[in-house]
């Protein structure tokens, strides 16, 4: 048996996890310590505790009652984690209540097979505009450049591994050259820039938030669009209505723009466990002869256009947390013979 | 793969629920001991102070002025979004600052430590403490203005102030008609008035008319009172810095009816406080705090606004000063107390040491939020923008003092151990006294009459 380092490598990345979710768990985990610890986050760790306990009991109700068995908790761990990291509240029922609300959107609020709001986005919207004594600190992560690298690098990693990194570098890059923008046309100091560069809230919302690749268009050229779109609302929202909690407002206004870009572009939908293997029918030739990629099954509460090929229980849920096999995979592979 | 089945989960979130009932049900632990001191804004000889007062988009901002040079040297330019009508601006009455300053102030609350010997008399005191615990003389010929862009909207001498809202178009214009209309302005006034001229926002401009200052009496100048409608929620701070030498301290007092107040585009952070400090510190409580508030924002390089105080203003507990009175409230600047609305507050001289909070009245809250920041231009490159949380969890600056029982060793078997508590207390407040505040570990135990803490080895204490 010869050794080479490239086999060497392989080998390593084989042994590293191929979802993105584990690694994203792992670093906003490390970021919600880091808050509570250094950044004297207002949080509550009973609060954390009930998000988590009504968060995945949630996920596991909707499972068990639309009989979706082993799909796991990974997306539900990532979704609570988001929650405890952006949503403050005096009370403890809150959190509770909006890792609820944020689970059950995912499995409620559905077009074309995928689930529509991202679920922390949906579940700190709900908290802030419904259930009193809550509330989100933007300033919280302060405008520190050493953890703004921490951010970007541990971001990255993730985007990376998701396959999404386009969306976070064109939102940052939109970001920013708004800002630097009105710095020029305001003649403002280049100060602001950086300091706006250096906001934990930005990067943690770029990387981990508006990434989450089962929420943004399935094609590049539309999630682009997307990208530049909430930007552009986010600059709006904060620089000409002067509101605060620009990022998260803006991407729950855009969000509905999302099942529109994919029904314009169709294009291949995402998968947490990874790229096709070699050999499998690339679904962009399949997706661009116009057939959806996507699948319905019946009894899913949204409209079940295309489901002809619906042969499990379950066929196409790319937006759920699969770690079975999908059969998605194969199906417009199918439909394309 | 294994994962939690659902029976599992339900489970946790039982167990999660009874956590949370068991924490509900836990009865609200009301401050007690006795006010002792504050350390109000006096001790920051650089502060400014601003009274926030903000409802939706409604806005009035009370700024006092502790101008100490020559009246006629005195000026103020702050960006405003629309031309101030006459009515918009008032003259404040100082006393409010003093008041407000009082009533927030970070406090000292002092315990006695009950006799250890005496359990049943313990509880009994426990009880108890639970129980109690410029007219701007000439006018400008407007041709002039307009070559440099400025329009003067409006003039009105207002108490011992002429001012003027202007409007202009290019900033080096309006610094050059400052200097001209006799306005002493800093230099690189007009980098730092442009991002506010291109927002289009105005300028309220006031100085000093000396005539009508003559006819108050005052020494010293009121603070300016003005209110607006705006969607911005911010304080204009960058303009102030141009002549700053060193770090600038800026209190702000912001009056909102719902919840505590925040800084958006910067960390704000509740000042590390509800620790226990050595009883020596009852004599130089001021020199601690402004020792603690200096160490504090120099770890966090300037870059963080303090939360020094948030409640309700109906009461306090223990209370550095007593409520604002309605008259007091309207006075700095809150617009939402109706006049047949049962009182806000007990009017002062009146309140207990512990105001309790009003029931069943139909008054609308006052909350005030004290933030307390110490900055430069490099650390403070935006202006602040501020939002109203939903957050009504009071948080207050207050230090505690406790005095041991001075009573003998021998008097019990209890009292050894007592004392042996004491001695381990008054090093852990000494420490903390040296972390908070960046003093030396060994002059504070000096000062306390310890000795360092001898080391003991875990054996000693096996056969003690």
């Amino acid at each position: 048996m010869t050794f080479s380092p490239r086999s060497a490598m392989s080998a390593a990345r084989e042994l590293l996890p191929k979802d993105a979710r584990v690694f994203q768990i792992l670093f906003l985990a490390l970021l919600l310590t880091t808050g509570v610890l250094l950044r004297d986050f207002s949080l509550h760790p009973l609060q954390v505790a009930l998000a988590f306990a009504a968060g995945l009991a949630t996920q596991a109700f909707w499972l068990k009652r639309l009989g979706l068995g082993q799909r796991g908790f990974l997306s539900a761990i990532v979704t609570c984690c988001g929650l405890s990291l952006l949503l403050r509240s005096d009370t403890l029922w809150a959190h509770p209540l909006a890792a609820t609300l944020a689970m059950s959107s995912k499995f409620v609020l559905r077009i074309h097979g995928k689930h529509l709001y991202n679920p922390a986005n949906l579940g700190v919207i709900a908290a802030i505009t419904l259930l009193p004594g809550t509330w989100v600190s933007p300033g919280q992560w302060g405008n520190d450049l050493a953890l703004a690298v921490w951010l970007l690098m541990l971001g990255t990693i993730v985007t990376t591994r998701a396959r999404r990194l386009d969306i976070s570098w064109v939102f940052l890059g939109a970001f920013l050259g708004l800002v630097a923008l009105r710095i020029v046309l305001l003649g403002q100091s280049w100060a602001i820039w950086w300091h706006q560069l250096g906001n934990g809230a930005l990067l943690l919302f770029t990387f981990f938030m508006i990434s989450d690749p089962m929420t943004i268009p399935n094609r590049r050229g539309p999630r682009i669009a997307y990208a530049l779109i909430v930007a552009a609302a986010a600059i709006g929202w904060q620089y000409l209505l002067f509101r605060p909690n620009a990022l998260i407002w803006a991407l729950f206004l855009a969000t509905p723009l999302v099942p529109l870009l994919d029904r314009l572009f169709a294009g291949e939908g995402f998968s947490w466990r990874g790229p096709e293997p070699a050999g499998s029918i690339p679904l962009r030739a399949c997706a661009t002869s116009g057939i959806p990629s996507t699948a319905v099954a019946e009894g899913w509460p949204a409209p079940a256009r295309s489901a002809t090929t619906a042969s499990s229980s379950f066929p196409a849920l790319p937006s759920l947390t699969s770690d079975a096999p999908s059969s998605r995979r194969a199906q417009p592979a199918a439909r394309c013979r | 793969m294994p994962y939690p089945t659902i029976r599992a989960a339900w489970l946790f979130v039982a167990v999660a629920f009874l956590l949370f009932i068991a924490f509900a049900s836990a009865p609200a632990s009301a401050f007690c001991g006795f006010y002792v001191g504050k350390a109000d804004a006096k001790l920051f000889n650089e502060a400014s102070q601003v009274i926030l007062v903000r409802d939706a988009n409604r806005t009035v901002i009370s700024m006092r002025n502790d101008f100490q040079g020559d009246l006629s040297e005195f000026a103020l330019v702050v960006p405003v979004p629309a031309v101030l009508q006459k009515s918009q601006i008032h003259i404040g009455d100082p006393k409010t600052f003093e008041r407000i300053d009082a009533y927030s102030a970070p406090r000292l609350a002092e315990y006695f430590d009950p006799n250890p010997c005496d359990v049943s008399r313990r509880e009994r005191q426990m009880g108890a403490m639970n129980a109690a615990p410029a007219s701007i003389a000439k006018e400008l010929d407007s041709k002039k203005d307009k070559a440099l862009g400025v329009t003067v909207e409006a003039r009105y001498t207002v108490g011992e102030y002429d001012i003027a809202i202007l409007s202009a178009t290019e900033s080096n214009g309006l610094e050059k008609w400052l200097r001209l209309e006799g306005y002493r302005i800093p230099s690189g006034a007009s980098k730092a008035l442009r991002p506010y001229i291109r927002q289009n926002l105005k300028f309220f401009v006031a100085r000093v008319n000396l005539a009508e200052q003559a006819k108050t009496g005052f020494t010293y100048l009121r603070p300016l009172q003005f209110a607006f409608e705006s969607e911005r929620f911010m304080l204009p701070v960058r303009l102030g810095m141009l002549n700053a030498k060193g770090p600038q301290d800026l209190v702000v007092y912001a009056l909102t009816r719902n919840g505590r107040v925040e800084t958006t585009n910067y960390r704000t952070v509740k000042l590390p406080a509800n620790v226990e400090l050595p009883t020596y510190t009852r004599a130089e409580f001021g020199k601690f705090y402004k020792a603690l508030f200096e160490t504090q924002s120099k770890r966090e390089d300037y870059r963080v606004v303090w939360t020094e105080y948030f409640w309700d203003m109906a009461w306090c507990d223990p209370c550095a000063a007593d409520p604002l009175s309605p008259e007091e409230l309207k006075g700095a600047g809150v617009f939402w107390l109706g006049g047949d609305e049962p009182a806000i507050g007990v009017a002062p001289g009146t309140a207990p040491p512990i105001a309790s909070p009003r029931t069943g009245s139909g008054a609308q809250p006052v909350m005030l939020t004290r933030l307390h920041l110490r900055y430069t231009p490099e650390t403070l490159p935006e202006d602040l923008m501020f939002q109203e949380t939903q957050d009504r969890q009071n948080f207050q600056a207050r230090y505690v003092l406790r005095h041991a029982w001075k009573g003998d060793a021998g008097a019990c078997d209890a009292a050894p151990r007592y004392f042996d508590e004491v001695a381990k207390r008054r090093e852990r407040e000494a420490q903390t006294l040296a972390n908070l505040t960046g003093w030396d570990l060994n002059q504070i135990r000096a000062q306390m009459n310890i000795a360092a803490a001898p080391k003991t080895m875990w054996w000693e204490r096996l056969w003690k």
